[in-house]
């Protein structure tokens, strides 16, 4: 019987439940200094000076530095399609441009002594005008760079038909807000650092790509990357913003080396909430074109990206939005623009989803408007223009092939578990009675993109002389379950049950390559990596007992369940793994590394329908029912899915609904902690109803596709959708999201034409 | 999230308590359950000198009925107001507002004392207070005082108390003729984005509101209407009548009068008016 496709438990989790994990602060080095980092209070403003003289002087001091202590030049992005004149100081010299830049730094033997000292220090700003909204941004009237001579980090051009909604009966346009979110891993940010006397540095991160974070700092320090190791223990979570390395990382390391003593970081969470990375901040200006008999015949998305201070991944995310442009729509004309601008906020960077999200945001929001504005059940609209399932491999006019899908058949099965016609039924009934609590019911259909940018990925498997099994990936797990999951894999070619299986990640020695956790592509490309070389350590092990059987190795087959090699019809003289791996080990070992790129991305697709209960009083939303199809092709272990799935459906929830990063008008965080941020919780989520589907991809010998992302991704618009369905009735088009319960109310008063404010 | 350094001093007693705040002065804070506090000293928004714990005064945790009040203990948290069978029984509006205060680790921290100290407007237990037309029984270096609920919140985060008195016992008066509360969050551990309290006894109805100004008010204007016959629907409608809400990233001023007038009449009809 095979392993996969089983609810195999987490390997992962006795520790988790038992002792806990051990995170990078866990980590104590022996002599390790604190830092404490001093970070801006203001949105943009020139430094005058820098007094650091009483924190030089408080108790326990080391060092305090500056932006000119530092002898790292300030670094242009990382990406050449920025415009390069976008600098960062790794501390800010002359100008600070977000609240939460770092400033200074203050080095300390205990932290509480760090981060007193860091009270100390005293900066004179003189306030620019904060520039806090992108289309402000767009205007150019304050630059944040003069030296770019503009606001704009990039564009992307791909047409402006004057006539493109030529032959549409209907157009229905909008603007809509994918507004910033934080990704509030629970595990906040924290690194450490420790050089080698021979100057070699041994850096500890909470990251999602040791293997980045190694090339990261090697290339900030000017070293050699065989100079650094990075080791990544248990990470709390990343959900995309734990992919590059931080500035904060970088002076981690470059002070220990000055100081010649290790120096251990954790920020605090309202250090986090400004300084790791927000995810989302598009504005689109959407609009699409149909008949009245429901067909949409031309669809346009202009999007602003706000990339925040200094242009990160996020300021080129438009571009995954653009390959998503069309969903799982059959849509003969589209067109895209977008310019991503800099702000006086937070750089932005990727969040679950990173891109797909605000595409199908997007057109599953305007679609149901279109279907508003014909009349026609959304459902309906949604199915007349369905990509079918025969059309795969399908290519989108923005020249994106998507793999294999039944998006009819997601449909379907999301709209008979929901039992749709019930549900409008009472809808219909609470309409008619007048009810204060309205019912919504909203639908999305979407597709995603996974391992979006195929690039290769290392695995390992070596049997050990005493029959144990390690696995070595350059993925990086932070919640995944990789250990339980490539264990399975493995287990599955070798017959070695997973529990003589050991996974090692997150320790650039050991694995000598890798690219990490990120974009749903671990399965797909580090779990392919290690199934092909459990499939290549089976084939040296069969030449091998061959060879000691005297026989033909085509004749040589393994017993999965006795562990042991032996020519088929005679199993008692037989070799098992022990003995081959023994054998072996004057041969180099029972080992194979395989370093695997896949040929292609994948399209994980699904429909999710959400029940919404709205206070039309209050303009409180509370969510009934969540039915989730998500198909990620062939399911390696549904636990793990669901996990995946679950997790994504929450924070896909708290979009629509609660989370939102703000700021004032002069650039100031009003969302800067747990308590002003309303982080979803299981009290605000009903439970989850996931439908089963899976239609393995060909792109691949597992069949599958990426999990991590689409429970998010398809849920924001559904959810959306369910709040606004609750009130079209009303006349209400559009609440922007979240739709908080003054939004809701708002819209209503507007819709009825009562004032408020 | 590290605080300011100060000096602990632990007592085991109310007038150790006192005589520690009439030494330390000003610079002195009380420390209960540290809920309210530990947080605005962590986020370095208070700087106290000396803490004074009053967490281990043995006696300061009860509820008990005496005549037609109930007599709650400064130290009583949250959790064991909200469980207190006599409190379900005399008082139930107490009982039931304890349970929505923060989450269960919150609830099992915090002390009524100390919620009612603090005078934070958004808070739960001071609304209460108010709506039962409570009184708070403070201790000094001259004494006990009691003051009455409607007199002792005065300002924001400011109480009648001085700074050497503290905070010993709440009573409130027997309150069984009906009661809600109905506390606005998105999500369940919020602090009220608006609440409205309602108690009904002797004839009277209490209607208090949380997060309507800079002190937990009195909602004078519903409990007169009420008193003059006006239906609950009517009675709602001056509920912002004397508040002074403030605008923040989830409310607006006009979006939080607004509340309380819903959230008022369905407070009066809850409690079976
Ligand atoms: C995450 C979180 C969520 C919360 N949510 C809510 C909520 O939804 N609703 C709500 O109402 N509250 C909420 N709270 C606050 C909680 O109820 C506190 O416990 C309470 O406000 C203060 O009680 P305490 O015993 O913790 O007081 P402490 O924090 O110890 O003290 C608070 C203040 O009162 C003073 N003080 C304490 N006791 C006395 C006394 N006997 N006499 C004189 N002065 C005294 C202290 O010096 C201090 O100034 C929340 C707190 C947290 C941390």
């Amino acid at each position: 019987m095979s392993i996969l496709g089983n609810r195999v438990l987490r390997k992962e989790d006795p520790k988790f439940l038992t002792v806990g994990g051990t995170y990078v602060d866990d980590i104590g080095l022996a002599g390790a200094l604190h830092v404490a980092y001093v970070r801006s209070t203001f949105a943009h403003a020139r430094i005058l000076s820098i007094d650091t003289e009483e924190a030089r002087k408080a108790p326990g001091v080391v060092a305090v530095y500056t932006a000119a202590d530092v002898d790292l030049g300030p670094r242009p992005p990382e990406m050449p399609m920025f415009n390069q004149a976008m600098t960062r100081s790794l501390l800010a010299d002359d100008t600070v441009r977000f609240v939460g830049e770092c400033v200074a730094a203050v080095v300390a033997d205990t932290r509480a002594r760090a981060v007193d000292a860091a009270e100390l220090v005293q900066i004179d700003y003189d306030p620019l005008p904060a520039v806090v909204d992108v289309e402000t941004a767009l205007r150019d009237e304050t630059l944040l760079f003069p030296a770019a001579g503009t606001n704009l980090a990039m564009d992307m051009t791909f047409g402006t038909d004057e006539h493109f909604m030529d032959g549409c009966e209907v157009v229905v346009r909008h603007q809509f807000l994918n507004h910033r979110v934080a990704p509030c891993p629970l595990e906040v940010r924290a690194a450490s650092a420790e050089w080698s006397p021979e100057g070699r540095l041994t850096q500890y991160s909470s990251t999602q790509a040791p293997h980045g974070v190694k090339s990261g700092l090697a290339g900030a320090l000017a070293l050699d990357e065989a100079q650094v190791r990075v080791l990544s223990p248990d990470v709390g979570g990343g959900f995309g913003a734990k992919m590059g390395t931080y500035p904060e990382e970088l002076l981690v390391a470059w002070m220990a080396r000055r100081l010649g003593r290790p120096v251990r970081w954790v920020e605090t969470r309202s250090e986090s909430m400004v300084g790791l990375g927000h995810g989302r901040g598009q504005l689109q200006e959407v609009e699409i074109g149909g008949s009245r008999d429901g067909r949409i015949l031309a669809y346009r998305l202009n999007v602003i990206q706000d990339g925040g201070a200094y242009p990160a991944i996020g300021a080129v995310l438009p571009f995954m939005t653009r390959t998503m442009l069309s969903g799982v729509y059959d849509i003969p004309k589209v067109e895209f623009n977008s310019r991503s601008v800099v702000t006086n906020t937070t750089p932005t960077v990727a969040y679950r989803g990173a891109g797909r999200p605000e595409a199908t945001a997007a057109i599953e929001r305007v679609l149901d408007m279109f279907a508003a504005e014909i009349g026609m059940d959304p459902a309906e609209v949604r199915r007349r223009n369905l990509i079918q399932k025969d059309a795969f491999p399908f290519t989108t006019p923005t020249g994106t092939v998507y793999d294999i899908g039944d998006y009819v058949r997601a449909l379907d099965l999301a709209l008979e578990a929901a039992d749709y016609p019930a549900l409008r039924a009472a809808q219909k009934q609470r309409r008619e009675s007048g009810a204060t609590k309205q019912l919504g019911i909203g639908l999305s259909v979407y597709v995603e993109i996974t391992n979006g940018m195929p690039s290769s990925e290392f695995g390992a498997v070596e049997v050990r002389p005493d029959g144990t099994v390690v696995v070595r990936t350059g993925t990086s797990p932070h919640g995944q379950g990789h250990v339980t999951a490539w264990a399975m894999l493995v287990s599955e070619q070798l017959g070695i049950p997973i529990e003589s299986i050991e996974v090692v990640h997150g320790d650039t020695d050991v694995v000598p390559r890798g690219v990490g956790t990120f974009g749903s592509r671990s399965l797909q490309a580090g779990g392919v990596a290690v199934n092909q070389a459990a499939t290549a350590v089976v084939e040296r092990a069969r030449q091998l007992a061959a060879d000691l059987l005297e026989a033909n190795p085509d004749d040589v087959i393994l017993d999965k369940v006795g562990q042991r090699f032996h020519v088929q019809g005679t199993p008692a003289a037989g070799r098992s793994w022990k003995e081959l791996a023994a054998e072996a080990e004057s041969q180099g070992g029972l080992t194979a590394e395989v370093d695997f790129t896949a040929p292609g991305p994948t399209f994980p697709f699904g429909a999710h329908l959400v029940v919404a209960e709205v206070d039309t009083e209050t303009g409180l939303v509370e969510i009934k029912r969540i039915v989730a199809v998500d198909d990620a092709g062939k399911i390696l272990n549904p636990m793990l899915a669901e996990g995946q799935v679950h997790g994504g459906l929450a924070q896909g929830v708290a979009q629509a609904l609660l989370e939102e990063v703000r700021y004032d008008e002069d650039g100031n965080p009003v969302t800067a902690n747990l308590a002003d941020y309303a982080f979803v919780t299981a009290a605000e989520l009903p439970s989850f109803e996931r439908i089963a589907m899976e239609t393995p991809t060909p792109v691949n010998e597992l069949g599958a596709k990426g999990i991590g992302e689409s429970g998010t991704i398809g849920s924001t618009p559904a959810v959306h959708n369910a709040v606004c369905d609750a009130l079209v009735h009303l006349g209400v088009r559009h609440v922007p999201m979240p739709t908080s319960p003054q939004r809701v109310w708002r819209a209503i008063n507007e819709a009825t034409g009562k004032a408020s404010a | 999230m590290i605080p300011a350094a100060f000096d602990y001093v632990r007592v085991d007693s109310v007038d150790a308590a006192v005589a520690a705040l009439t030494e330390h002065g000003d610079d002195a804070k009380l420390l209960a359950g540290g809920h309210s506090l530990l947080p605005l000293m962590k986020l370095r928004l208070a700087f106290p000198s000396v803490l004074i714990d009053i967490g281990r005064i043995e006696g300061l945790s009860y509820v008990r009925q005496e005549g037609d009040q109930v007599a709650i203990g400064a130290l009583t948290r949250h959790c064991d107001v909200n469980a207190s069978p006599e409190l379900a029984r005399h008082a139930p509006l107490l009982a039931y507002v304890a349970g929505k205060v923060g989450d269960p680790q919150v609830r099992h921290r915090g002390t009524i004392g100390g919620s009612i100290a603090h005078a934070d407007p958004a808070s739960d237990l001071p609304a209460a207070v108010l709506a039962l037309g409570g009184e708070m029984v403070v201790t000094g270096p001259s004494g006990q005082r009691v003051i009455p609920a409607t007199e002792f919140f005065t300002g924001f985060l400011e109480t009648a108390m001085s700074p050497e008195e503290m905070l010993t016992e709440i009573r409130v008066p027997t309150a069984t003729a009906g009661h809600s509360y109905q506390k606005f969050v998105r999500r369940a551990q919020d602090w009220a984005m608006v609440g409205v309290a309602v108690a009904r006894y002797d004839g009277t109805t209490g209607v208090s509101l949380v997060n309507m100004g800079p002190t937990p008010l009195r909602a004078a204007a519903v409990e007169s209407a009420l008193a003059s016959g006006a239906s609950a629907a009517d009675a709602a409608e001056v509920a912002d009548q004397d508040s002074e809400p403030t605008g923040d990233a989830n409310a607006s001023p006009e979006f939080r009068r607004h509340l309380a007038k819903v959230l008022t009449r369905r407070a009066l009809e809850e409690a079976g008016l």
